[in-house]
């Protein structure tokens, strides 16, 4: 019975609490004599501060402290980076916890206030007299790169953070010889991950003991606890970080922020227990962003559509410092992923990283990996275009053939396994790409817009080898550990290191479990999130939770399964040899009734009445697992959408996402990730993007002007799946996190320029905004009325 | 200067002395202590403060405590009832309606309602009543499936949705 539930969509068994409003997040944890702080951000984009005046704010009602650059200065550290990509000559400039001298983005902290409650400590942030001399400002990525441009920092001349560059094969030999070269320049716009938690922090000190706590909105406890002991200076064994319930990250609560540190700094100073919870435009400021490159891409191939290069120069905005991993996401996780799903013998990707006046880039669901398929995808279909060809046909054309157990890229990486040909396959028979088409023209005739986009993917994650992460600079392992701990009563804890905030791994963790050693699933407990509890782990992002993760699990099961045979054996006085194992019975090969019950081992092994000679008490496991490879997950998305020319409206129809993440163990949760993944891929293609204005200004900063996906917006996401297990996982599976907005974007916009190519647009920037259609429309109108008035006259 | 106030919240009286300025849903997860109620923004935008006032869905974010004076407030603490989940709650369990679980709140609050304005929506009505509330998690897909799931159950067990009118009496809805 219980080895079916690997693959069972059982109900999440975290729901309970939160369906009752019961689940506590950090902003509703209370700590007896809790204070409150908040933060006066800058309002200039870049400015020098010439004075700044706290008198009236500290003695306002309820406030405790106003503490400025001044006063953290030489206290903390300046926040670290921690993927410094070698032979890039990363400028790993300061980072202040509170601005002292200059200010560099809208949102940079300038001083911190400590109240009795939130709303005396946002009063007094009013009283605070700040004078600022502003400083002209850069906000484009490739801007910040020219001559003369504003300069952010004097140790990074000329604001550029790193240039790396990535190459396999002779590309530029590949474009000399090219039949056809396609190009295209993409803008990756700004977008702000807006989980529906804001980012908050309770920080709390032991004065007697030096041990600090910070309860944190954080994806990876871990990492946080390492990043808090350098800036802080408190030993990393004497500070404890839980992430308790946490409301969604998609890569903005990977970093380990100023703000954080700044609680860690009043709670230290003022020996009361301090909590910060950012406001939802505070977020939009403070709160890391995504994407935000330009970019300038190109594809070399033989006149049949197939593929010989891809090449691009891509200016990636980094914001005004290197948030925690920036560095790694338009290089390690962009660049090497110009072969996608295609067989592409030469790639070169050249990239550079550039400070610019904006918030700091970080992480964003998919990371890196959504832009290369983005500019792969745009550039088949361009080729299509330019040859002649149905897109899809250029697509067959190029994929690499069906392969189980590694193949290799020009780039250098070692795909796991893939089944490309067979998930377009069934991508377009669901559809019915043929009748699809037909219809398509036959509206057409009748002055309907529709367009169908068509794309293949595969992505890189499941992060990662250890000795890779070294290589290529990420600052620390990427292996996961788990322990299952066996009770006398048979129940059952699992502790992991990773910090899921949402995925679902209470359950799927706990379907491992059950599937592996035959206890029921409701006997098994996930325990994850708090430093003091758990053991080491490296954080839920790069869709690696499972992966990575899910296999410590089961190899811990399995550390179990073995010491329960050999107890088995000496209970039921037979060689070991001769034991065998069944949905969680252990027993004498031919005598099943006879057995013993995984229970039954776990008492004799907690009581430890009778054991083997040499047999250590306990049901207990710990294993870690740094995987040998990454997963490369793949797939064929198809979205169809229709255009009204008279208004540039733009409907998304249908939304099909046939996706393999190797075997799944709960479906219905991989159907759920899908279904998210799709919509907030869909976010850039049409709806979301940050604005600022020349001044660094956020224009976006409400949700009221950044425009999210909402329920009426989009249809049901269509979701099949193939599956191709990897042989590099313990579990054959890969990550499912981030495929659908990897593919999705790239989708939609492929659609949507398919729909528009009969009125002569081939080009928009995202997103897709009905003004934007409309003027492009419009332009195309007003351009070929222009041509027949110059034919005429 | 701090004004009393009175508010039935989830059948319960509660007096207390707020600052005129006191949002409800302060007052809710600050004085009352019922943290179930979220806040996802600050421009009335995203709907995880949705409670039910008197019945009526409002953005507890966007009300002041003093508001709510005389009033009936039901919150996601007040929905199951006798240790019952509401029929709404176990179609967001059943249907995977969720997942970090932060909007989940003010959006089970909003398909309450829904449902009893409409108990028989079709998925755009639904997709169009949800208009207020910003998930970021499931795309909407199985909120839409959780909700239709939900208005099938009570329309099949007259019995929970008696119970559910019930205790929206009993808050005054």
């Amino acid at each position: 019975m219980t080895t079916r539930l690997f693959g069972s969509g059982i109900r999440r068994r975290e729901d309970p609490r939160l369906i009752t409003g019961q689940a506590a997040y950090t902003d509703d944890i209370k700590l007896t004599g809790l204070v409150h702080a908040a933060i006066l951000r800058s309002p200039h984009g870049h400015a020098r501060i010439t004075s700044i005046d706290t008198a009236a704010a500290a003695q306002a009602p309820g406030v405790l402290a106003v503490y400025t650059g001044a006063d953290t200065e030489g206290v903390l550290n300046p926040i670290p980076c921690a993927w410094v990509i070698p032979d890039s000559d990363v400028k790993a400039v300061a980072y202040p916890a509170i601005a002292k001298d200059v200010v560099r983005y809208v949102g940079d902290a300038v001083a911190v206030v400590v109240a009795e409650n939130r709303y005396q400590a946002e009063d007094a942030l009013e009283l605070i007299s700040v004078d600022y001399a502003p400083l002209p400002a850069v906000v484009n990525p490739e801007a910040a790169l020219q001559e003369g441009a504003p300069q952010l920092h004097e140790d990074a001349p000329g604001n550029q953070a790193f240039h790396w560059v990535a190459a396999g094969g002779d590309t530029d030999a590949a474009f000399d010889r090219a039949e056809v070269v396609v190009r295209d320049t993409i803008i990756q716009q700004k977008l702000i991950p807006n989980a529906m938690e804001p980012r908050s922090a309770i920080a709390s000190y032991l004065s007697s003991m030096g041990e600090l706590t910070i309860w944190n909105t954080s994806q990876n406890p871990h990492i946080a606890r390492f990043v808090t002991c350098l800036v802080t200076g408190v030993p990393e064994h004497k500070i404890r970080v839980i992430a308790p319930e946490v409301g969604g990250g998609f890569g903005s609560k990977i970093a380990v922020y100023p703000w954080e540190m700044i609680a860690a700094f009043c709670a230290m100073k003022l020996g009361r227990p301090v909590k910060w919870t950012e406001t939802r435009s505070e977020n939009f400021v403070a709160t890391t962003h995504g994407r935000d490159h330009v970019e300038y891409v190109e594809m070399a191939a033989t006149r049949e559509g197939r593929i010989t290069g891809v090449r691009s120069v891509v200016y990636a905005g980094m914001g005004a410092y290197l948030s925690t991993a920036a560095p790694g996401i338009p290089t390690i996780l962009h660049g090497l992923m110009y072969s996608g799903p295609y067989d592409i013998p030469n790639i070169k990707a050249d990239i550079y990283g550039c400070f610019t006046n904006t918030t700091p880039v970080e992480a964003y669901r998919g990371a890196g990996r959504p832009e290369a398929t983005f500019l792969l995808e745009r550039l088949v279909d361009l080729l299509a275009a330019e040859l002649n060809l149905d897109p899809v046909e250029v697509r067959r054309l190029n994929l690499i053939p069906k392969f189980d157990d590694g193949h290799d890229v020009a780039i250098g990486l070692t795909y796991d396994s893939g089944d490309y040909q067979r998930a377009l396959d069934m991508a377009l028979e669901h559809v019915n790409y043929g009748h699809l088409r037909h219809e398509q023209a036959h509206q057409r005739e009748h002055g309907h817009y529709t367009g169908i986009g068509v794309s293949c993917y595969s992505e890189i994650c499941g992060l990662g080898p250890s000795q890779v992460a070294g290589a290529v600079g990420f600052g620390g392992g990427l292996w996961e550990s788990a322990t299952v701990r066996f009770y006398a009563t048979g129940k059952v804890n699992v502790y992991v290191g990773t910090s899921p905030h949402g995925q679902g791994e209470e359950t799927t963790f706990a379907q491992i479990v059950a599937s592996e050693l035959g206890v029921p699933v409701d006997d098994v407990e996930l325990i994850h999130g708090d430093t003091d509890n758990t053991p080491m782990g490296w954080g839920t992002y790069g869709s690696r939770t499972t992966v990575v993760g899910g296999g410590a699990v089961a190899l811990s099961a399995r550390k179990i399964k073995d010491k329960a045979v050999t107890l088995a054996a000496h209970l039921l006085e037979a060689a070991e040899a001769d034991i065998e194992y069944a949905d969680g019975n252990f027993f004498v090969r031919g005598a099943p009734d006879q057995g013993k019950t995984i229970q039954d081992i776990a008492l004799m092994a907690n009581v430890a009445w009778n054991m083997p000679a040499g047999m250590e008490p306990g049901l207990e496991a710990t294993a870690f697992y740094d995987p040998p490879n990454f997963s490369y997950p793949f797939g064929a998305h198809v979205a169809v959408v229709s255009v009204d020319p008279d208004n540039g409206h733009i409907v998304l129809e249908r939304y099909v996402a046939v996706d393999d993440c190797g075997p799944q163990i709960n479906p219905m949760i991989v159907e759920g990730q899908v279904h998210g993944g799709v919509v907030q891929g869909a976010g850039q293609a049409l709806w979301e993007g940050a604005v600022y204005d020349d001044s660094g200004q956020l224009l976006t900063g409400t949700m009221l002007d950044y425009a999210l996906p909402r329920a009426h917006l989009v249809p049901d996401i269509e979701t099949l799946a193939t599956e191709t297990p990897s042989p590099h996982n313990p579990l054959g599976v890969k990550g499912i996190g981030e495929t659908g907005t990897i593919a999705s974007t790239v989708t939609i916009y492929n659609a949507v320029i398919d729909a528009l190519r009969p009125l002569g647009v081939t080009k928009l920037e995202m997103p897709l905004t009905p003004e934007r259609v409309w003027r492009a429309i419009h332009q195309q109108d007003h351009q070929q009325d222009q041509q027949q008035d110059q034919q005429q006259g | 200067m701090k004004v009393p106030i009175k508010v039935t919240v989830n059948g319960k009286v509660c007096e207390s002395e707020v600052e005129p300025r006191t949002l409800l849903v302060h007052f809710l997860r600050e004085e009352l202590g019922l943290t179930g109620t979220k806040i996802g923004c600050d421009t009335s935008q995203c709907g995880a403060c949705v409670v039910r006032l008197d019945g009526a869905t409002v953005k507890s974010c966007t009300c002041l405590a003093v508001q709510a004076d005389g009033m009936a407030v039901t919150t996601i603490e007040g929905l199951a009832q006798n240790g019952n989940l509401h029929p709404v709650q176990e179609a967001f369990w059943d249907n995977h309606g969720l997942q970090c679980g932060y909007c989940t709140a003010g959006m089970i609050m909003t398909v309450t309602e829904l449902l009893q304005r409409n108990p028989h929506p079709s998925a755009d009505e639904v997709r169009a009543g949800l208009e207020g509330n910003i998930c970021r998690c499931t795309g909407y897909h199985n909120i839409v499936k959780a909700t239709l799931a939900a208005a099938e159950t009570m329309a099949a067990a007259p019995a929970s949705t008696t119970a559910t009118t019930e205790a929206t009496e009993a808050t005054g809805g």
